[in-house]
């Protein structure tokens, strides 16, 4: 541990990012004019950054500090939603406001967390991550069959936008950026604290060496149900975001088994076990996803679309003929799974530990 | 639950719940040959090799690609003679398990190898990336052959063209169905499985697989050539995909670029249930996955029986952290 050593000055980064997303909304027209720029609402895109970091820093919890593979985050994020969809909407008597049923997202996901992982405690490493998979799949399922409760793959809908700030547009993306920012930020921070203290501390032991951790009279079992349960409970509160953010769950399918590995891709690409760089990980990929790739689409589109012969709509490049305009390999979106797999096999190969390896991952 | 019961004190019903079940084992056994990819790979290197349901699915567009090249898809498929179509069977039978098998290793050659002293996360994360990459590459591959000349959506399903007739081999009015496909599934997988288990018991290079997946430095000091047992065990691996894709594409005459995760979910599953690394248990896996996926369709609802397949797959792992007969694992401290 080098906490006794005096530190060496560290460019303050965090603070420069925070400060640079707080300051964009509030530069005048600079979203509006990005908007007339590139054709996509910049600010919406990155409140739902915010709300994927809150995920990803939750499964984090479970995949970074605990080392337990979890493949099943989406099904949480999922639950967070519905909840907060049946305690808002106008179908269900409850009707409750948004800090409550944030609160009974957070506390139903940390609960049905534990109710899980209790009884599969004792599996180990493959198995375990199997059994997180099979259940984001039975929630998943049930969530799109249960129509009666869910509306199907409808979603529940509308979702009341939050009163706590009194009469707002909340059509306005700014109070939902901030929202989303202040809950980012909050959550951060409280992980930076629980990073330090005993208990993050004893996720670190489990991960590195659970038999030793044990024997130095560590409770793996409790600590392990806890890490479930704060992941879970992280991921409930992402996906009340989420569903507000909407104003509808969406269709089950948005929390199924590839949300649950988009995010683990953002906890790799960016360095597993550190804050920083599980952030950074979802600005690549989430940002990649929402943001540039859409750009990058209509770009593509208007000069596919100027090539294409228009009675055959083939497509030709210096006389070389590119086929159909239709086809996948002409649009940007179309070569997204290439490049994310590239991107996870070529990590993987040069930096296993991420973009922004853990610091402690480094001195060990 | 209820109708089950009605099921079993009723002659009649009891012959349609057997041949649900006999169905059920004829999906079960396409499960079971995809999952000994899975198993045989994990078995190995401790790799749950992500690809390989998308491996799976590349197979089947090779398939189609095939049969296309062939002049045996769409329209023309319905009027090809009894020849042409043996032919063709035998053809894709071949072609597909040998591309699926030498694409496997040279993924491994490529992306695995250099990863084998690497933390676990490093060679999974890299088997999700395979994945995309392949996905990816049966979107492309999917545009890239054309139905009777006209190009298809990347996206769209494919269908697949109708060479093994679904005709009852016991007569159209029985209720007991088992058609041409069900006969053809048994026919190519249960020889297969038989001579996978003859060659992993016997042979010399079997002998040598069990020894790398029991300790792979022992195994390597006594002189077996780790790395070729290795590339083997992805080409068999593979090749048995490969078969299951040919089976399948014939079996449910559809195929698209998002089949090989489905299908290699439940075939993980079918290799996690058994017991993961466990060749039988793949096998066993497969076909209780068949079994409660075509009677839960048949007594409760479609649209359930991948919850089913799910839960049941953890009830089982709570009562048998292992799988059912991987009970042989045991930790390595």
């Amino acid at each position: 541990m080098k906490s006794d050593t005096p530190a060496r000055f560290h460019f303050p980064w965090v603070l420069v990012a925070l400060a640079a997303v707080i300051a964009y909304p509030l530069v005048p027209d600079l979203d509006a004019r990005l908007l007339q720029f590139t054709g996509q609402p910049i600010g919406r895109g990155i409140s739902l950054l915010f709300i994927y970091g809150i995920l990803a820093l939750g499964l984090n919890v479970v995949v970074g500090y605990t080392g337990l593979l979890h493949l099943g985050i989406g099904a949480f994020f999922g639950l967070g939603a519905y909840i907060t969809g049946i305690l808002t909407v106008t179908a269900y008597p409850f009707q409750i406001g948004f800090f409550p049923a944030l609160i009974v997202s957070v506390l139903g996901a940390a609960f049905l967390s534990v109710l899980l992982s209790a009884p599969v405690l004792r599996l180990r490493g493959d198995y375990l991550a199997l059994v997180t998979l099979g259940f984001g799949e039975v929630v998943r399922f049930t969530l799109r069959n249960l129509e009666e409760i869910t509306a199907g793959t409808k979603g529940l809908k509308p979702i009341p936008p939050p009163t706590f700030l009194g009469e707002v547009d909340w059509a306005d993306y700014r109070y939902f950026y901030f929202v989303t920012l202040v809950f980012l930020v909050l959550v951060y921070v409280m992980l930076r604290n629980l990073e330090r203290s005993r208990l993050g501390r004893a996720w670190v032991a489990i991960r590195e060496d659970e038999l030793a951790a044990t024997s130095m009279g560590i409770n793996s079992a409790k600590l392990k149900l806890g890490a479930f349960a704060l992941g879970a409970a992280l991921a409930g509160l992402a996906g009340c975001l989420y569903a507000f953010r909407q104003g509808n769950t969406a269709d089950p399918d948005q929390y199924g088994f590839n949300t649950s590995i988009l995010v683990l891709c953002c906890l790799i690409l960016g360095g597993i076990g550190n804050r920083n760089g599980v952030l950074l990980g979802v600005v690549l990929v989430v940002g990649f996803d929402n943001i540039i790739s859409p750009i990058m689409d209509s770009l593509i589109q208007s000069s596919v679309t100027a090539a294409a012969d228009p009675a055959t709509g083939e497509v030709k490049f210096f006389g070389l003929s590119l086929g159909n305009a239709g086809s996948p390999y002409l649009s940007f979106s179309g070569w997204r799974l290439m490049l994310f797999g590239l991107a996870l096999i070529l990590v993987m190969r040069f930096r296993p530990e991420g973009l922004m390896p853990s610091r402690r991952g480094r001195e060990a | 639950m209820e109708q089950l019961l009605l099921a079993i004190t009723d002659a009649n019903e009891v012959q349609a719940f057997l041949g649900y079940c006999l169905q059920g084992l004829t999906v079960g056994a396409l499960f079971a040959l995809i999952a000994l990819g899975y198993t045989m790979v994990y078995g190995i290197i401790e790799l749950i090799n992500f690809a390989h349901g998308d491996l799976f699915m590349l197979g089947t567009i090779m398939a189609l690609t095939v049969l296309s090249v062939l002049g045996m898809t769409g329209q023309a498929a319905a009027t090809a003679s009894s020849a042409q179509v043996l032919v063709g069977f035998f053809l894709i039978l071949l072609v597909v398990p040998v591309f699926c098998g030498a694409f496997n290793s040279t993924v491994d050659r490529l992306i695995y190898r250099p990863l084998r002293n690497a933390p676990k996360l490093a060679p999974l994360v890299s088997a999700i990336g395979v994945s995309f990459v392949f996905m990816n590459l049966g979107l492309f591959w999917n545009a890239a052959v054309y139905e009777d000349g006209r190009p298809v959506p990347a996206a769209s399903p494919r269908s697949f063209p109708d060479l093994v007739s679904s005709d009852s081999l016991l007569g159209e009015d029985a209720t007991f169905r088992f058609t041409r496909k069900d006969a053809m599934v048994l026919a190519v997988t249960v020889p297969i499985m038989i001579v996978l288990t003859v060659f992993v018991k016997y042979t010399s290079l079997g002998k040598a697989m069990r020894a790398t997946a029991q300790n792979p430095v022992a195994a390597r000091l006594m002189g077996i050539d780790v790395d070729k047992v290795i590339g083997m065990t992805f080409i068999i691996g593979g090749g048995l995909g490969g078969v299951a894709s040919v089976i399948y594409s014939l079996y449910i005459n559809t195929t698209s670029y998002q089949v090989g995760f489905q299908m290699g979910l439940y075939a993980f599953t079918a290799a996690v249930l058994g017991g993961i690394g466990n060749i039988p248990g793949a096998v066993l896996g497969g076909l209780i996955i068949g079994l409660v996926r075509t009677l839960g369709s048949a007594y409760v609802s479609e649209t359930w029986t991948s919850a089913f397949v799910f839960a049941i797959l953890i009830l089982i792992l709570v009562f048998r952290p292992t799988g059912l007969l991987g009970a042989r694992t045991r930790e390595k401290v």
